[in-house]
């Protein structure tokens, strides 16, 4: 058999880390980034005696996420205890939740080359993150920073309806898009602030049931889910094709050899002896909440891609292009809010074009932009009302973004702006006929493309002033007339 | 004057009979004369104590003392006090010293209460008989070859001796009313969530309640109003209004219906039943009226509640690991050898047993014949009480099924040990208040009888226990190894 004889089946289990002030169980911070046990409290060092008191935010963020997806909020769930032993799980046990998720169901849309298709989401559950082991600071030690135990993380499970690593990707960047739209979670990978498990496993085409999957972790970025899922299926299939067993397992991804390698096999499991947490009290979500929180809800990003399409006419890869970062969206509709007026297409191919390649040549991040969503208005303001030529107003763009003023400011101190009267340009371009006989002649011989010398004699006489379209306009009544 | 009520000791203090600071050496010195012999108390704070006791005669003289104010009490060991050791009895513990006060001990300071020290226990709370402790065995002030209860076998000692007029300790299964019975005083669990849990060190979260324990019922409900009410910290804890129970102790009883539970009679010594059965008379005499009652599940109660407490207990002492506090274990190997080796050394024997039998009620393939099983089998018995609270307002029954007995006598069958906790573990399965209120002695040993209620029904509790004292001297007699 080939490798396309076999059908990959995927499921990945998103771990989304909650943009609370404070953590899940505590008031300690959850910012990223502080000394190691610095945001740490008595709860979250597990002493004795301390109480976990559930953070309200943490489930609002859960059922806005629930909503976002169509997918059934529980009207009371409950927490759990995973229970095993590790240095950074400071009360032996993780508070989780098993039998009763706050959001079950729904589905989020995908669009890959194959074409579009909706994956349905198994469960999403509210529990606190461990604490990091770090065991090559100290020789013969490992040291334990409990700065994120008890970070509130969603873990969002989906059915196994990924057959593609492409499909797994481009669900993980749905999902992606969806939580900062929701502003549920920073979605900084590099940070873990999301994460992603995949569950693999192959089948022969035209099958229905399910191999032996094998789970993936450590993959912490796109790319790295793409390759790694990619190994593995590769890895499955060949051992299926050498006549041996997929073993059911973890395995980890490492990104240098790209290659995954066995964790733990399920023998070695741990039974996690789940029991209700007897402090806790079962959470009750109620239909006043859950109407608060709906009220709430930005736009989410196939409504606003359908919005920017049809109301704003933008085209399909623009508008996706958009809709993809909440940062985006956030400066698109920021700079045509500040532009009264202006052509949203426009705006969306100077944010897409010109911003963006500045940006990334500088190495910035959106927020971090130079050019302010204002600034960017009134400069295509002033190219919309003839005072700047496109071209000129990217040489204003630059200006903007080396920061060297306001936009008037900058076509005043630079005096570029465009001169369109017509007796100005006419002189111009008499003096340019005039001085330019053998050129005259040789256009009026037929060679239609010196026509381009004189246009560009013209801009350079007038330092690229001279309104484009007037000077053809005027070039050609003369040189033909 | 350590003799005194706290009603008289109020009196005496803002009378300027004596000084808090007179109230609190004399507590000190009871403490040292009687310690030694009794073993009750773990630590003792003189320091801290005489100088909150300086602060107290301040406040008596300054016309604005709270309700406790100069008043010496110890708290259970297991209740976290900033600064102080807090063993929970344990090895594990040994050296622990908590930056945080419970809300028990930080709400009893601020009413004026003054810590004089931390009373021994079974280790974790998990006794009948307080010989589990790793600070040794308690010995009853009435009889020193005898256990005073447990698990809150130091406060019930400690109370019972006059080293203090009252203490804290904590219920899980009858650890606050068998030893009060044991020891010939007063103490109430109150409902679940009435008093915060927070800083009280976890045995069976879902059973733990806080507690109090003085010689009189009037005593108590001066500590309960102190310790009592919500608290933001503890999601268990319940939004209610604290009643102001030494202002509501006096009632009539007259109509009042007492429920004797049948099943809760049976299997007793009979000395003990006639002991309570002459409280019950007590009480038909001001004018309550006795009805039996079924509770058709009373036999499930203590093998739920073992089951339930142990899984708890289980996961709750998983913290102690040897990683960042407490007992670690010298020279670890590697990190399975540090867990092993720091909680085998760090729990005693009965610990250990609960948590193993815990863990295997929670393991999977076991977890619903067991865990569950249990669950439900407290559903039952928490709608038993619900329908006996259809005929009657209260119940009576004997604490415990028999007087003080002697150290080490069940030393070496644990599950007598359990048995005996027969009437008082399903009570904290529904949550329910309680109180043990001294009767007739048997062969000079105290006998108690508990008052169970509906929930939140402290108030009541507390008048009848104040009426039964009233019309009685059963909670007066001192024991003469410590008179």
């Amino acid at each position: 058999m080939s490798i396309d004889q076999w059908e990959a089946v995927i499921g990945l289990e998103i771990h989304v880390q909650l943009k609370t002030e404070s953590k899940i169980f505590s008031g300690s911070s959850t910012a990223y980034g502080a000394d190691p046990n610095r945001q740490a409290s008595a709860l979250d060092l597990g002493m004795p005696g301390t109480l976990p008191v559930l953070n309200g935010e943490a489930v609002r963020m859960a059922v806005a996420f629930g909503l976002a997806i169509g997918a059934q909020i529980a009207p009371s769930c409950v927490f759990a205890r995973k229970n095993y032993f590790y240095p950074d799980l400071p009360k032996g046990y993780q508070i989780s939740q098993y039998e009763d998720p706050i959001v079950a169901g729904g589905s989020l849309d995908i669009v890959t080359d194959s074409g579009a298709r909706s994956i349905r989401v198994t469960r999403a559950h509210l529990e606190e993150d461990a604490g990091k082991s770090i065991h090559d600071l100290f020789r013969g030690h490992s040291a334990i920073d409990l700065n994120r135990a008890g970070t509130p993380l969603l873990e969002v499970v989906s059915e196994p309806d990924m057959h593609t690593p492409a499909e797994a990707v481009a669900y993980m960047k749905a999902m992606h898009t969806l939580v900062r739209s929701l502003d549920i979670c920073d979605g900084n990978l590099q940070e873990g602030s999301f994460r992603c498990d995949a569950n693999v496993s192959v089948r022969p085409k035209g099958s229905s049931k399910l191999g032996t999957r094998a789970e993936i972790k450590n993959m912490n970025s796109f790319r790295f889910v793409e390759r790694a899922i990619d190994h593995e299926i590769h890895r499955q299939v060949h051992r299926l094709e050498s006549g041996q067993e997929v073993v059911q397992e973890t395995r980890l991804y490492d990104s240098d050899k790209n290659e995954t390698r066995s964790m733990r096999s399920k023998e070695e499991a741990e039974d996690y002896r789940y029991f209700p947490d007897p402090d806790l009290l079962p959470v009750t979500v109620d239909e006043v909440l859950i109407d608060e929180i709906r009220v709430q809800m930005p736009e989410l990003p196939q409504a606003r891609r359908a919005r920017y399409e049809n109301e704003l006419k933008l085209g399909a890869e623009e508008a996706l292009q958009l809709t993809d970062d909440p940062e985006l969206v956030a400066y698109f509709e920021a700079t045509l809010e500040a532009g009264g007026k202006l052509p949203p297409k426009r705006v969306a191919n100077w944010i897409l074009g010109e911003l963006q390649g500045a940006l990334n040549r500088a190495d910035l991040a959106m927020e971090a932009s130079p050019v302010s969503p204002t600034q960017l208005a009134d400069l295509l303001g002033r190219v919309e009302d003839g005072t700047l030529s496109g071209k000129l107003g990217k040489q204003v763009f630059e200006a903007l973004f080396a920061g060297e003023g306001e936009v008037d400011a900058i076509i005043e101190a630079r005096g570029l702006r465009q001169i369109s009267d017509s007796s100005a340009i006419e002189a111009v371009i008499d003096e340019v006929i005039a001085s330019s006989p053998d050129q005259v002649a040789q256009y009026r011989g037929g060679e239609a493309k010196v026509f381009n010398y004189f246009v560009g004699q013209v801009m350079k006489a007038t330092r690229g002033q001279a309104n484009p379209g007037q000077v053809q306009k005027t070039l050609k009544e003369k040189l033909d007339g | 004057m350590l003799r005194e009520s706290v009603t008289r000791l109020r009196e005496g203090l803002r009378n300027k009979e004596y000084s808090a600071r007179e109230l609190v050496e004399a507590s000190l010195a009871r403490i040292d004369e009687q310690n030694g012999k009794l073993n009750a108390l773990i630590t003792v704070t003189p320091e801290s104590a005489l100088v909150a006791a300086d602060a107290a005669d301040r406040a008596l003289a300054a016309g604005d003392a709270p309700d406790l104010c100069g008043i010496p009490l110890v708290h259970k060991d297991n209740f976290c006090t900033d600064g102080v050791l807090t063993t929970c009895g344990s090895r594990m513990l040994a050296n622990f010293v908590p930056a945080y006060d419970a809300t028990v001990t930080r709400n009893a300071a601020s009413h004026g209460a003054i810590t004089v020290g931390k009373a021994n226990m079974d280790e974790f709370a998990m006794g009948s008989s307080s010989e589990h402790g790793h600070f040794g065995v308690v010995r009853n002030p009435w009889d020193h070859e005898r256990v005073p209860g447990g698990s809150s076998g130091g406060s019930a000692a400690a109370v019972a001796a006059a080293m203090v007029p009252l203490a804290t300790a904590s219920d899980t299964g009858g650890s606050i009313r068998q030893p009060a019975a044991f020891c010939g005083i007063t103490g109430m669990k109150p409902s679940y969530g009435r008093i915060s849990r927070y800083g009280l060190v976890a045995y069976a979260s879902s059973l733990d309640q806080a507690g109090v324990m003085g010689v009189s019922a009037e005593d108590c409900a001066y500590l309960l109003k102190a310790i009592s009410g919500f608290d933001p910290l503890d999601s268990t804890s319940v939004q209610r209004p604290v009643e102001d129970y030494p202002a509501e102790l006096e009632g009539a009883l007259k109509g009042l219906k007492i429920g004797l539970p049948k099943p809760y009679w049976e299997g007793l010594e009979s000395a003990v039943a006639d002991a309570v059965q002459a409280q019950a008379d007590e009480l038909v005499k001001l004018g309550a009226e006795l009805v039996e009652v079924e509770m058709p599940n009373a036999s499930l109660a203590v093998s739920t509640y073992y089951l339930i407490a142990q899984a708890e207990c289980s996961s709750n002492l998983s913290r102690y690991d040897g990683v960042r506090f407490g007992h670690r274990c010298e020279d670890p190997k590697d990190l399975q050898d540090l867990y092993r080796r720091s909680r085998g050394e760090g729990f005693c024997e009965e610990t250990q047993r609960r948590i193993l039998v815990g863990t295997f009620a929670l393991s999977s393939g076991y977890i619903d014949a067991y865990y569950g099983k249990a669950m439900r089998a407290r559903r039952l018995i928490s709608d038993d009480f619900t329908a006996a609270f259809e005929h009657c307002d209260l119940m009576l029954s004997p604490t415990a099924p028999s007087a003080a007995f002697k150290i080490g006598e069940k030393e070496t069958d644990p599950i007598a040990m359990y048995l005996a906790d027969v009437n008082t573990v399903a009570v904290n399965l529904a949550g329910l208040p309680a109180l043990s209120t001294p009767g007739p002695q048997v062969d000079g040993l105290p006998v108690g009888g508990q008052l169970i209620g509906p929930y939140f029904s402290e108030s009541r509790l507390l008048m009848v226990a104040h009426q039964l004292q009233q019309a009685t001297d059963w909670h007066l007699q001192v024991p003469e190894a410590a008179a």
